[in-house]
C-alpha cells in the first residue's frame, strides 16, 4: 500500500527542483555565472517586450517580368550578332515572347540560335501572315517555377544582410510557404526607418545619357529605340513629397548594376558645405567594365540610377581605372547611411510587400507585463484563499500543488525556450482557475467517501481512484483545444496554447501525483489520523 | 465549510423545456442582433486595416483626434477611449480591405504631429493587417472552432457513446453562439484573441460535461436497469457541488483578468466571462435532454444489437 513512497518524494524533489532551476534566472540577477549561462531568462513575445512583427510578400510577378526583359535583351543582342534581321522582340500578356523577323527565309538558323543560347526558352507556334512571321516562345514552366522560387530566395537572403547590418538582437526571419517572409525584430527603436530599409529595392543601374537625341522629341513621344525617360525627383524636405520631377533621356542599356559592388560608405564632402554622399567600390570585373566606359566616353554623362530614379549625372572628366565612384543626390546623412546599408546588403529580386504589421511600443510591452503579473497574483491569491478556506488543510495542500505547478509551467517555458505573450499570461491565469479542479474533483469524492461510513485511509484511496478517470478525460480534451489553438494560431495566440498546454500537462503531476504524495506522507510517515477537508 | 451538505435533489431533466425555451430565446436574440448589426464587428485581424494605440501626454478628445486625422480621409474611421480611466489613450482604427495600410500609417504620425506636436503623444501599438491576410485569419478561426467541435465529438463518442459526445458538442455549439451574441449586442471586436478564447472556452465546457458522463457511467455500472434520464439526473445532482466550485475558481481567474489584466486583454477576458458561465448552463440542461432524446430516438437500434 505504501506503494515506494520514499521513491515517489524523491521524484517530486527532482521535478521541483528542476523546474526552479530553469526558472530562477528569469527571475533574479544574483546567481553565479554558470547558471545564467546554462539557461536563458524566459523569451518575451514581442508584444511584452515591444518590437516588431511583419509579414511581407515577394511579388515574383515582377521577378518573373526582370527575366523576361532580360530574355527579350539577350534575344535582340543575338539577333544582331548573327546578323538575322528582325521587327521587334515584344512581351505578350500572357508571358510568352513574341520575335517578330524580317522575312521566313531565315527561320532556321534563326531557331538553330535560340536553341543553342537560350534552353529555357520553349517554341510554342509561329503566326505567319501576308507579310509577317512572328515565332511565339514560352519559358519552360519548370524554369519559371525556379525563377519565382530562386527570387525568394534570394530576398531572404537580402533581407537578412539588410537587418545584420541594422544590428537588431535575435531577429526572426522565416520563409513561410510559397512566397511569404516573416520577420520579426524584438525590441525595434526605429520601426519606420526598418520598414524603409527592408522594402528598398535598391536596385542600382548605371546608363549612359543619350546626349544626341532630342529630350524634347521624346517628351512628345518619339522616343528613340534604344533610349527611355527616366526622370530625377526633387524632394520637399518638409511634407516628403516629390515637387519636381526632371526629366533625362538615358540609354536604355543598363551598363553595370549593384551586384557588382563590394563596399559602399557614407561620407561627407568637406568642400560641398558638408553634402553628405555615399562612395561606392566596384569587384574586379565591375572595375574593368567601369574603367571602359570612362574611358571610351569622355566628356559625355553617366547617368546613376537608383529604382528607376535618376540620382545624379555627373560628366566623365577622365578614365576611372580605380573601380572607385561616388552617389550624390541631395541625401542627408541619415539617407546616406541606410542607402550604404541596403547597397551592401544587395538587391531585392523584386518588390516586396506588406501584408501584415503589428508592432508594439516598449512602454505598451512593460506595462502590459506588469498588468499581467498583477493579475496572475489576484486570480492566485483568490483561488489559494477559496482553497483553504472551503477544504481546510486539504485546501492547502492543493495550494501547494498549485504553486509547483506555476514552477512548473514557468521552468518548461524557460528549458524550452517558449515563448510568453500577453494571451499566454492570461493562459496562465485560466490554468490556476482549473488546475484546482482535479483537486476538487478528488476532493469531493473524498468528502463522499467520508460521508459514507470509510476511514480516512480508504476515503483518500477511493477519492483518488475513482477521481482519476474524470480528471483524465477532462483535461485531455482541453488540452486537446489547446493544441488546436496552438496550430492554428499565430504569435501571441500560439503562446496562450503554449502555456495552457503545459499548464495542464504538468497539472496532471502536481494535483494527482503529488498530492497523493502529501496525503501518504501524513497518513503513513506522521501517521494522521484525520483528514481536514 | 460545504455548500451541499445533503445530497441535493434537483429536476434538471424535468426542467429541459424551460430550459430549451431559454436558449431558443438566446440564439435568437443573438441572430437578431445580428441581423441588426449587419454581422459582426470585426476586429483589424478579421477586417484588415489598421489600428493604432495613441497616448497622449495631455487631455485631448476623441474628436480633437478625428478633426487632425479628417485630411487623409480614412474610410470608416473610428476613435475611441481605450481603458476609461482618462487616461488619454486612444484607439484610431479603419477597418476596411481596401486601404493601402503601408501609406497610410505614416500619414496619420505625420496629421498627428503637426496637431498635436510631435512630443505630445507616443505610438504604443500598431495592427495593420492586409486584405488577404484578414480572410485568411478568418478562415483559419472559423475552421478552429469547427476543428476542435469534431476533435471532442470523435474522443467523447469514443470513450463514452456517441449520444454523449452529441449532447456535449450540442452544448458546445450553444456556448459559442451564446458568447458571439453577447459580443454582437455589446457591439464589441472580434479578433484573433476572441476567438482563442472561444476555443478555450470550448474546452472548459466539455471539462464539467465530461465529469458528468464519467458520474453516468460508474452510476450505470452500479445500477445497471435505472433509466437514462434517472441515471443522469443522479449524476448532475451528485457532481453539483464540484461543478459549481470549479466554475467559481476559474470565475475568480477570469475576474482577475477582466479587473486587473489592463485593456489589451479586457475583451478576452469579457469573452471568458459569458462563455464559462454560459458553459456552466449548458453543461446541466443542455446536454442531457440531447443526450436523452438521441438515445430514445435511436434506442430501439441499439437494443437490438445488444
Amino acid at each position: 500500500m505504501v506503494k515506494n513512497l520514499t521513491g515517489r518524494i524523491i521524484i517530486v524533489l527532482i521535478v521541483t527542483f528542476a523546474g526552479l532551476f530553469y526558472l530562477l534566472p528569469s527571475t533574479s540577477e544574483k546567481l553565479p555565472e554558470w547558471w545564467k549561462n546554462k539557461v536563458d531568462k524566459i523569451h518575451l513575445g514581442l508584444d511584452l517586450q515591444g518590437g516588431m512583427h511583419l509579414i511581407t510578400e515577394v511579388q515574383t510577378d515582377k521577378a518573373l517580368e526582370n527575366i523576361l526583359n532580360q530574355y527579350v535583351q539577350t534575344i535582340e543582342e543575338l539577333l544582331d550578332e548573327n546578323k538575322i534581321p528582325f521587327v521587334e522582340v515584344k512581351i505578350h500578356n500572357d508571358q510568352t515572347i513574341g520575335v517578330e523577323l524580317l522575312d521566313k527565309a531565315v527561320e532556321e538558323k534563326f531557331m538553330k540560335v535560340i536553341k543553342n543560347n537560350l534552353p529555357y526558352l520553349k517554341y510554342l507556334r509561329a503566326e505567319a501572315g501576308e507579310d509577317f512571321y512572328r515565332a511565339i516562345f514560352e519559358v519552360d514552366k519548370n524554369e519559371i517555377r525556379n525563377i519565382r522560387d530562386s527570387a525568394v530566395k534570394q530576398a531572404l537572403e537580402t533581407i537578412r544582410n539588410r537587418i545584420d547590418q541594422f544590428g537588431v538582437t535575435e531577429p526572426v526571419i522565416q520563409r513561410q510557404g510559397e512566397d511569404r517572409i516573416l520577420i520579426q525584430l524584438p525590441g525595434i527603436k526605429e520601426p519606420e526607418r526598418a520598414k524603409r530599409l527592408l522594402r528598398q529595392t535598391a536596385m542600382l543601374e548605371f546608363k549612359l545619357v543619350n546626349e544626341e537625341g532630342d529630350l524634347e522629341e521624346a517628351l512628345n513621344g518619339r522616343i528613340p529605340p534604344d533610349s527611355e525617360i527616366l526622370y530625377e525627383e526633387i524632394v520637399d524636405r518638409e511634407t516628403g513629397k516629390v515637387v519636381e520631377r526632371k526629366p533625362l533621356l538615358v540609354k536604355k542599356r543598363t551598363l553595370l548594376t549593384g551586384d557588382m559592388l563590394v563596399d559602399a560608405q557614407p561620407q561627407i564632402n568637406s568642400s560641398q558645405y558638408n553634402q553628405p554622399y555615399v562612395s561606392i567600390k566596384f569587384n574586379a570585373k565591375g572595375a574593368k567594365i567601369f574603367k571602359t566606359i570612362t574611358t571610351n566616353n569622355v566628356g559625355k554623362r553617366l547617368a546613376i540610377v537608383l529604382d528607376n530614379v535618376v540620382k545624379s549625372a555627373p560628366v566623365i572628366r577622365e578614365p576611372i581605372p580605380g573601380g572607385r565612384a561616388q552617389i550624390e543626390g541631395n541625401f542627408t546623412l541619415a539617407e546616406a547611411k541606410d542607402l550604404a546599408i541596403v547597397l551592401r546588403a544587395g538587391s531585392l529580386p523584386a518588390p516586396i510587400k506588406i501584408l501584415e504589421e503589428r508592432m508594439v511600443g516598449p512602454s505598451l510591452g512593460k506595462d502590459s507585463i506588469e498588468q499581467g503579473i498583477r493579475a496572475t497574483i489576484i486570480g492566485s491569491l483568490l483561488v489559494v484563499a477559496f482553497m483553504i478556506f472551503y477544504y481546510n488543510w486539504s485546501g492547502l495542500i492543493a495550494n501547494v500543488a498549485l504553486i509547483l505547478n506555476l514552477i512548473l509551467i514557468f521552468g518548461v517555458l524557460a528549458a524550452f525556450e517558449a515563448t510568453l505573450t500577453l494571451p499566454g499570461i492570461a493562459g496562465i491565469v485560466l490554468t490556476i482557475g482549473m488546475a484546482v479542479d482535479a483537486n476538487v474533483l478528488i476532493f469531493e469524492r473524498m468528502r463522499e467517501e467520508l460521508r459514507a461510513g470509510k476511514t480516512p485511509w480508504a476515503a483518500i484511496d477511493a477519492g483518488y481512484k475513482k477521481a482519476f478517470s474524470a480528471i483524465f478525460d477532462s483535461n485531455l480534451t482541453t488540452i486537446a483545444t489547446a493544441a488546436v489553438l496552438f496550430q492554428f494560431g499565430t504569435g501571441p495566440i500560439k503562446g496562450f496554447g503554449v502555456t495552457l498546454c503545459v499548464g495542464l500537462l504538468a497539472n496532471f503531476f502536481t494535483a494527482v501525483f503529488v498530492t497523493r504524495v502529501i496525503y501518504d506522507y501524513l497518513v503513513i510517515v506522521k501517521k494522521v489520523k484525520t483528514i481536514s477537508i | 465549510m460545504e455548500i451541499f451538505r445533503t445530497k441535493t435533489n434537483i429536476d434538471f431533466i424535468g426542467k429541459k423545456n424551460y430550459a430549451l425555451i431559454f436558449s431558443g430565446i438566446l440564439v435568437l436574440v443573438t441572430i437578431f442582433s445580428l441581423v441588426i448589426h449587419k454581422g459582426l464587428r470585426y476586429g483589424v485581424d478579421f477586417s484588415g486595416g489598421i489600428l493604432i494605440q495613441v497616448k497622449f501626454s495631455q487631455p485631448v478628445t476623441a474628436s480633437q483626434i478625428k478633426e487632425s486625422i479628417q485630411p487623409i480621409n480614412l474610410p470608416n474611421c473610428v476613435v475611441q477611449g481605450f481603458e476609461e480611466k482618462g487616461q488619454n489613450e486612444f484607439l484610431i482604427q479603419s477597418s476596411r480591405m481596401d486601404i493601402d495600410i503601408e501609406k497610410i500609417q505614416p500619414l496619420i504620425t505625420q496629421s498627428l504631429a503637426k496637431s498635436f506636436g510631435e512630443k505630445n503623444f507616443e505610438i504604443r501599438r500598431v495592427e495593420t493587417v492586409g486584405p488577404k491576410v484578414g480572410k485568411d485569419l478568418r478562415k483559419k478561426g472559423v475552421m478552429a472552432v469547427i476543428f476542435s467541435w469534431i476533435i471532442i465529438l470523435i474522443y467523447v463518442a469514443f470513450r463514452f457513446e456517441f449520444s454523449f459526445g452529441l449532447g456535449g458538442v450540442v452544448a458546445l455549439v450553444h456556448d459559442v453562439i451564446v458568447t458571439v451574441g453577447a459580443f454582437s449586442i455589446t457591439n464589441k471586436e472580434i479578433d484573433l484573441t476572441i476567438v482563442a478564447a472561444l476555443l478555450t472556452i470550448v474546452g472548459f465546457s466539455i471539462n464539467d460535461t465530461i465529469v458528468i458522463f464519467d458520474r453516468v457511467r460508474e452510476n450505470r455500472r452500479k445500477s445497471p436497469g435505472a433509466s437514462l434520464p434517472v441515471l443522469i439526473n443522479q449524476s448532475i445532482n451528485e457532481t453539483l457541488s464540484r461543478t459549481i466550485i470549479t466554475t467559481g475558481t476559474v470565475l475568480l481567474g477570469v475576474l482577475a483578468l477582466f479587473f486587473f489584466g489592463g485593456g489589451v486583454i479586457h475583451n478576452f477576458a469579457f469573452a471568458m466571462l459569458v462563455g464559462c458561465i454560459s458553459g456552466t448552463y449548458s453543461t446541466l440542461y443542455i446536454v442531457s435532454p440531447v443526450v436523452i432524446f438521441w438515445e430514445e430516438k435511436f434506442r430501439g437500434k441499439k437494443l437490438k444489437r445488444r
